[in-house]
């Protein structure tokens, strides 16, 4: 068997089996469960009774429009008409017999206003309820006063026509935006997690067999690039088990939950028909990003001798992730902005902000093919000095000061 | 399968770790490394198996380098010892042996007779954690030789171990020697080489202050050491001509002297001096022959 093979399944089959990985998996699994059945999960909780409100009407006409207003819009209420005083019914509200009094009235106006009493005004849903149902029948009352008829009114109220169109004929339209607004966000958020995860995973993956000495067994028996590489790949397969499990188990709730989940999140984040093009730029940059950072991480990896300094030799790392996370997202809404342009162009950045510029603006060709040729060579060399540093590195024991360590792991490969 | 190491430097930065060494280690030949710390046993190490790249020099095995696809002909015990702490002696041993090219099912069945030998059956399914630091190593040990390497080399094979599991281990480097392992070792414990190796090298400083087969070693060192049992004060045999040094003894004294010709002398002066119970001319130790050719540079 090829070593590379050897390596790559022992990195895969031994890290799935880890008891952190299992618990964080299914952890996530019981969260996208969760999350895709909140609805139903509001719904196991609340008593199914509806609340029962007094209602004191003291201009006897107001109870008739209110009560239908609110039946129309929530099964959650039930207003009854209460025939004691207001003292008798707000003892009432404090024996818990209603939830709530509402006592209404006409003002010197002959306007509607309304007073609500609970024992704890917390539960804003009714009083806002209420509220805005009481404030359409005073509109009402108050256009009839006036004189105003109804199509005037409805004329007025109505909302202003409003159309974006853009002149660029192979631009975007506003659907078209939002929909890769939503594809770019879920990549940027995925490349994100996947580096800081899997990324940290290598590296402690790497620093582990140093610091337990395996590592000259290892490197005695295949080389330092093969290892390192087969260490990278086996962490994306990994990593690509957590995703596709992810994916799968959130694609079939959201088919099982899809009448409670119609608009929302789903309308934002139009993903049903971007055009395959992103898709594959989407692969393409993820894989590449991944790459760029999972070399570096095994590059800093391989210069600690501690388990305990991989945190800290990593952080520039995750700064750098970072820094290109936040500019992305500054991005999303600024996508023809300079600085996005420029930093379109820089490796460690390039991977999410390329792919935004590629997802959301008209981007001729030769300029996305340069940020691949970077992003490409970057990786290589990387990969070049990395396998120096990775050989240097595992024969190096020590304390880590991470310059230093750096330049002595490159003279420890070098012939002299 | 001659491993030949010809005028092999090594430099880390201004500093010279190995100094032009010259080697010549037979097939089936058992070779050893003597030094002190910081010799560069290691670093030559290294270099023969290509973890490290030398500055200068060849080195070749059977007539080519050694290089990855090799692997299942070497065993390596390195000096810095380690196996994943949390996997069982089972699947570590499964994981490195299919690394020098072994299948699974193999593996398993010589472990199990190896673990046998070494007396430690129970630990096929333990994790390396929970072993003693000497089990741990007799593990390490039998992942270097499972594959039944041609070369063998092993950093310091014996030390940390109590004296029952260094014979246990002598015993097996013997038995693959015989069956025509060539073996390279270091250590510093002078009496393991003595017993084991036909050939060796002294590296003092990346230098070879001696190197050949033990007798010749030996022989051409000359100086013999001189026991005598007594009950008389040999003091005046201090500045006996051919003398080097002299050591008082509990009963009686340990001389050194130049050659063995100054033995007969020292017995004729000893005539008449009182009862003498025992009279014996030694080859000097390996011991003597470090103390004296490494001792000699640090001056």
């Amino acid at each position: 068997m090829n070593k590379f093979w050897i390596i790559m399944s022992h990195t895969y089959i031994s890290r799935i089996k880890t008891k952190s990985f299992l618990i964080s998996t299914v952890l996530t699994l019981l969260f996208i469960v969760a999350a895709t059945n909140f609805q139903t999960i509001i719904d196991a909780f609340s008593d199914g009774e509806s609340d029962q409100i007094a209602v004191i009407d003291e201009s006897g006409e107001l109870f008739d429009p209110l009560n239908q207003g609110i039946q129309s819009s929530s099964e959650d209420l039930e207003f009854s008409l209460y025939d004691g005083s207001e003292q008798a019914g707000k003892e009432a509200v404090q024996d818990d017999e209603y939830q709530a009094l509402v006592v209404l009235s006409l003002n010197d106006n002959e306007l509607p206003e309304a007073s609500y009493y609970a024992n704890n005004i917390s539960n804003s849903n009714n009083q806002a309820m209420i509220q805005q149902q009481l404030q359409q029948i005073k509109v009402a009352y108050a256009t009839q006063q006036s004189g105003v008829d109804q199509s005037t009114l409805a004329e007025i109220s109505a909302p202003v026509t409003f159309n974006t169109v853009a002149l660029d004929k192979s631009a975007k339209t506003d659907e078209e935006l939002s929909q890769a607004r939503g594809i770019v966000y879920v990549m940027l958020f995925l490349l994100y997690m996947a580096v800081i995860t899997y990324g940290n995973m290598i590296a402690t993956d790497v620093a582990t067999e140093k610091s337990s000495r395996v590592m000259e067994i290892l490197v005695s028996s295949a080389s330092p690039v093969t290892h390192m590489f087969a260490k990278i790949i086996g962490i994306a397969l990994l990593g690509l088990t957590q995703v596709v499990l992810f994916l799968g188990v959130g694609y079939a709730m959201i088919q099982a939950n899809q009448d409670n989940m119609t608009g929302g999140f789903f309308s934002v984040f139009g993903l049903s028909d971007v055009s395959v093009s992103v898709y594959i730029y989407a692969i393409v940059f993820f894989i590449l990003g991944y790459l760029l950072y999972a070399t570096l991480a095994a590059m800093l990896g391989s210069l600690v001798s501690r388990i305990e300094d991989v945190h800290q030799l990593i952080m520039p790392m995750i700064f750098l992730i970072m820094i290109a996370f936040f500019i992305a997202i500054f991005g999303l809404n600024a996508p023809e902005s300079e600085l996005i342009k420029i930093t379109s162009f820089i490796p460690f950045f390039s991977p999410m902000i390329m792919f935004l510029r590629v997802g959301m603006l008209d981007i001729p060709i030769w300029e996305v093919a340069l940020s691949i040729g970077l992003l490409v060579g970057t990786i290589a060399l990387l990969a070049l000095i990395g396998a120096r540093v990775y050989k240097g590195g595992v024969l190096m024991y020590g304390k880590s000061n991470s310059l230093k360590d750096f330049k002595k792991a490159l003279a420890l490969s070098k012939k002299e | 399968m001659t491993l030949v190491l010809k005028n092999v430097t090594k430099q880390f930065g201004s500093h010279t770790a190995v100094d032009n060494l010259s080697l010549e280690i037979p097939e089936s030949e058992m070779f050893g490394f003597l030094g002190g710390n910081g010799a560069g046993k290691t670093t030559t190490f290294r270099m023969i198996l290509g973890l490290l790249d030398r500055t200068d020099g060849d080195i070749s095995w059977n007539g080519g380098e050694i290089s990855y696809d090799k692997s299942h002909l070497i065993g390596y015990l390195p000096e810095e010892r380690g196996l994943y702490p949390k996997l069982t002696v089972k699947d570590q041993l499964i994981y490195l042996g299919k690394l020098r090219g072994m299948n699974k099912s193999s593996v398993v069945k010589e472990l199990e007779s190896w673990l046998e030998r070494f007396k430690v059956p129970e630990y096929m399914n333990k994790k390396v954690e929970e072993l003693s630091k000497g089990n741990q190593q007799k593990i390490q040990f039998i992942s270097a030789i499972i594959h039944k390497p041609k070369l063998l080399i092993l950093d310091e094979p014996f030390s940390g171990l109590d004296p029952v599991n260094v014979e246990m281990l002598k015993k097996a480097v013997v038995d693959l020697k015989e069956k025509g392992t060539s073996i390279v070792f270091s250590s510093h414990r002078m009496e393991h080489v003595e017993e084991l190796c036909e050939h060796l090298c002294i590296l003092h400083k990346g230098k070879p202050v001696v190197q050949g087969t033990l007798r010749d070693i030996k022989r051409s060192f000359g100086k013999k050491n001189l026991i005598i049992r007594g009950n008389e004060d040999f003091a005046f045999l201090r500045s006996h001509p051919g003398v080097i040094d002299y050591k008082k003894h509990m009963d009686g004294c340990e001389l050194q002297i130049e050659n063995e010709e100054v033995s007969q002398t020292v017995f004729s002066a000893l005539q008449g001096k009182g009862f003498i119970r025992k009279f014996e001319l030694e080859e000097p130790s390996l011991n003597d022959i470090f103390i004296e050719k490494v001792g000699a540079s640090y001056e």
